[in-house]
């Protein structure tokens, strides 16, 4: 049987060390399908999470050859075998163990935000209709797995560790999701531009180049939200057309009142 | 002496996919605290694999369809040994269930006219599964969830729980451990929750997650409460089959629902060759007429692939038997001959399954738009588990209350495909207005440390022999046994051996060792599971060496046929005085007149 060495990171916050574990390959494999081989066989207690190993629940995320990647859907065959993998855990999140990190504070970021309110049904028997087109967008942001690897890739986050400022990529697809959904009354415009951080975004699109469900993550989500933002604080004509009708609003409600 | 947290709730809710967090969302609403374990991340639970849809009769797309013709389609699929009033209560309030996720931001694809739109699928006689492609499972937890966290629920993730502590006949809570750092927990609880999921990890080709180990069925064994049905395990027909890495892989039944078709190693279409007399008026017999069915056409009749799963699975290891298996011991699904029909077929294979594409991409290096896919059958479900009130779902056990499929009774001998997430919303809501009444009418009972401080011990045991065997060893050695002795196809005599497979397995399970601390010790949490996957394993072979007979997910190959005698008594497995696995036979509850009515209306 073929074989191949995989360099796994093994320690905790304390510290740690990359260990070389030697195991059998055949067709097909994946990451994940040789990691849980060295688990069952080798190495125990070797912390990692993973549930559906077919790309659907997003828990396996590693950095493999320093790639932020799942570990269920990266085949050894797109690999170099000729030299040890090597597998790390997500750099953006404190480690808890091995591959195993503490990604909780993705769980906090998202309570914060304001959510999902629908309009009022639009048939008798509480009912709503859309057209497909007009959902086609937030379906592609709904394909999320939240296996967290654009927050993982994300330069404010990872390097500048900004996690109180910026809720980051995955949170901004998630509020792009809300607010282009046609249902959703809520807005969230000045939470972007403050509470949320949208500014700290450069758009350098890393975060879209690791997804893996390709959703367009800076293309639809991101910047048309960032347009958003701009249309609501920094332009004049938007500004004083919004004064004007607000005023025409409140002298309508008080006239019926 | 280990340490323990305590946590006080009204209602705990163990599990936390689909039936989970709408049981806690109810519960919640109801006024009482509510407490939710998850085994894995929130959001992670193995609802998020589901694919095809959600049943329920809508009537979106085929205004022929109601509660009745679900509720008829229901029982004929389980062989009517389904509990009536859960097949019932289900048919009826599906709808609102499914309208309710919209409520919560759920976004279904659509008909022209703008309303949820509606699936094909096996033993479904009109299109009825509202869906998201083929990734609806993600779509529904993924809205629990963003429901539920602003619901005021207290989420514990990454928890397992080892028992349910009791007090008398009472529930009045569960001692469990956090997987990051190994401490205890004792959650105290007024009504317990279990909505635990399935037992796929006691076989070995499965398309289930490795934390699918049968917990809540073994918890509630363990606790006293009845388990009944456990012989109906059920054997998806299609699974992948190669490569050997993702050998069991679901392959949605909407491939089939979309116009996919079987076909053997000759290249023929082998459905047609059977099709059993319940559903002969009701299915295709000629090819163009099952294309017609699958393009929507109501005049048409369903194409045979869209026969019951258990029917097709078993197809399907005939033609392998026999030797018109594919080179990797499958049979071929082809969607794309669908060319022939359609002049956007790439594009429409592609918007309709893109799980699938992706999956087989990725992994199989098949583009399932030009060229078929290998597949065969793997373990996908227990239509058995504990049993519970069908109006409450309570168990049998005061205080404990199951909901989704680690509860039986709405599937008989067998699920049709989309009845699985139609259940969980259904009976978790039920569970949680239940078990939020059962928590106001009830204070909290007394936690007996001694047996807490026992439990927690045994539980600590395996840190004591770290020269004891590799509890991934005993794992493996199960699933192959279930595999190959209690699988699709079973007799007395390989199911006997298994039993006594089982007592070595029961032998070695007290004897295994882990390596490490308590800091996120899989080995460890591998050791702990085996004692629920070798209770429900014990639990299934009981039970179907008992049903001598063939029925739905059970197919004897010494018992080839329906025996009537069988036909109206459910397997009950309980814990005997001297802590012994007891089977036994009792009645089906005898169905009202007005629901024998609408299944004659509908044969």
């Amino acid at each position: 049987m073929k074989t191949a060495v995989f360099k796994i990171w093994r320690g905790n916050a304390a510290g740690g060390e990359f260990r070389d574990y030697t195991t059998g390959i055949s067709e097909g494999m994946v990451v994940l399908d040789a990691v849980n081989h060295i688990q069952a066989t080798q190495a125990n207690d070797l912390a990692y999470r993973w549930n559906c190993k077919a790309g659907k629940c997003g828990s396996c995320s590693a950095e493999i050859n320093g790639m932020p990647k799942l570990m269920c859907m990266t085949r050894l065959s797109d690999l170099p075998l000729e030299k040890p993998v090597t597998v790390q855990p997500m750099k953006a999140f404190p480690l808890i163990k091995d591959l195993l990190t503490n990604v909780s504070w993705n769980y906090r970021v998202k309570k914060r935000i304001k959510e999902f309110k629908p309009r009022r049904p639009d048939a008798p028997d509480g009912t709503w209709r859309m057209q497909q087109e007009d959902i086609d967008r937030v379906q592609e942001f709904r394909k999320c797995i939240e296996c967290f690897l654009c927050q993982d890739v994300c330069h404010v986050l990872r390097d500048h560790q900004m996690h109180e400022k910026f809720i980051g990529p995955r949170f901004l697809i998630h509020v792009a999701a809300l607010e282009m959904h046609p249902l959703d009354t809520e807005d969230r415009i000045e939470e972007l531009r403050n509470a949320y951080g949208i500014g700290y975004c450069n758009i350098t699109k890393c975060c879209t180049k690791v997804c893996p469900e390709s959703i367009h993550i800076t293309d639809n989500g991101i910047i048309p939200l960032k347009e958003r933002v701009v249309d609501k604080f920094f332009d004049p004509f938007g500004w004083f057309w919004r004064r004007l009708k607000k005023k025409s609003d409140s002298d309508n409600v008080k006239r019926e009142s | 002496m280990p340490e323990y947290n305590i946590f006080q709730y009204d209602v705990l809710i163990i599990g936390s996919g689909g039936a989970g967090l709408r049981a806690a969302i109810e519960a919640s609403g109801a006024g009482v605290s509510v407490g939710m374990v998850c085994k894995c991340l929130l959001g992670k639970a193995h609802t998020v694999m589901a694919e095809g849809g959600i049943a329920a009769a809508l009537a979106n797309v085929d205004d022929r369809d109601n509660w009745k013709v679900h509720f008829a389609d229901t029982m004929r699929g389980g062989q009517y040994v389904n509990n009536w009033r859960m097949a019932e209560l289900h048919a009826k309030e599906a709808p609102a269930r499914v309208r309710e996720l919209e409520a919560w931001g759920a976004v279904f694809d659509r008909t022209v006219d703008g309303r949820i739109l509606q699936r094909n699928f096996g033993g479904h006689k009109y299109p009825r599964l509202a869906h998201v492609g083929d990734r609806t499972g993600l779509e529904m937890i993924r809205t629990l969830q963003d429901h539920g966290i602003h619901q005021g629920i207290d989420v514990h993730m990454e928890i397992c729980i080892t028992d349910l502590l009791k007090n008398g006949p009472r529930v009045v809570g569960a001692l469990g451990y956090d997987r990051e750092r190994g401490h205890f927990k004792i959650f105290q609880a007024k009504a317990v929750v279990l909505a635990t999921g399935g037992i796929g990890k006691a076989y070995k080709i499965t398309s289930n997650s490795w934390d699918c180990t049968g917990d809540g069925h073994s918890l509630a064994y363990h606790a006293g409460a009845a388990l009944i049905d456990m012989e109906y395990v059920q054997f998806h027909p299609t699974g992948m089959v190669w490569p050997p890495s993702v050998a069991g892989m679901l392959v949605t039944e909407g491939v089939r629902g979309e116009g996919g078709i079987l076909t053997n190693a000759d290249g023929k279409r082998f459905m047609f060759d059977f099709i059993p007399d319940n559903y002969k008026a009701q299915t295709a017999d000629n090819e163009e007429e099952g294309w017609r069915y699958t393009q929507g056409d109501k005049n048409a009749r369903r194409p045979p692939e869209l026969l019951t799963r258990d029917h097709v699975a078993r197809c399907i290891v005939r033609e392998i038997k026999e030797g018109r298996g594919t080179p990797h011991g499958g049979v071929y699904l082809d969607i794309s001959w669908i060319k022939k029909k359609l002049s956007n077929a790439e594009e429409h294979i592609k918007r309709k399954l893109p799980s699938m594409h992706h999956q087989f991409k990725t992994l199989g290096d098949i583009d399932i738009t030009s060229e078929p896919m290998e597949v065969g059958p793997t373990t996908h479900y227990i239509m058995g588990g504990v049993h519970v009130d069908a109006d409450t779902q309570m168990s049998d056990v005061p205080g404990l209350f199951a909901a989704g499929e680690c509860a039986a009774g709405i599937n008989g001998a067998n699920r049709l495909g989309g009845n699985s997430l139609s259940d969980l919303i259904v009976f978790g809501k039920r569970a949680g207005e239940f078990a939020a009444k059962f928590a106001k009418e009830n204070s909290h009972g007394k936690i007996d440390n001694e047996m807490v401080d026992r439990r927690a011990r045994e539980a600590l045991k395996p840190f004591e022999n770290s020269q004891g065997e590799n509890p991934y060893s005993v794992q493996r050695d199960l699933q192959e046994v279930m595999q190959h002795n209690v699988g699709i196809v079973r007799d007395e005599s390989e199911m006997c051996s298994a039993l006594d497979h089982l007592k070595t397995f029961w032998e070695r399970c007290a004897h295994v060792g882990v390596t490490g601390n308590r800091d996120f010790n899989p080995g460890w949490h591998t050791a702990l599971d085996l004692k629920n996957l070798l209770t429900v394993s014990e639990a299934i072979t009981r039970a179907a060496l008992e049903r001598k007979e063939s029925r739905g997910a059970q197919f004897r190959e010494d018992y080839p046929e329906k025996d009537e005698r069988l036909a109206k008594v459910n397997t009950v497995i309980r814990k005997g005085e001297n802590g012994t696995m007891q089977v036994q036979l009792e009645p089906l509850p005898e169905m009202p007149e007005y629901l024998k009515e609408v299944i004659e209306e509908n044969r």
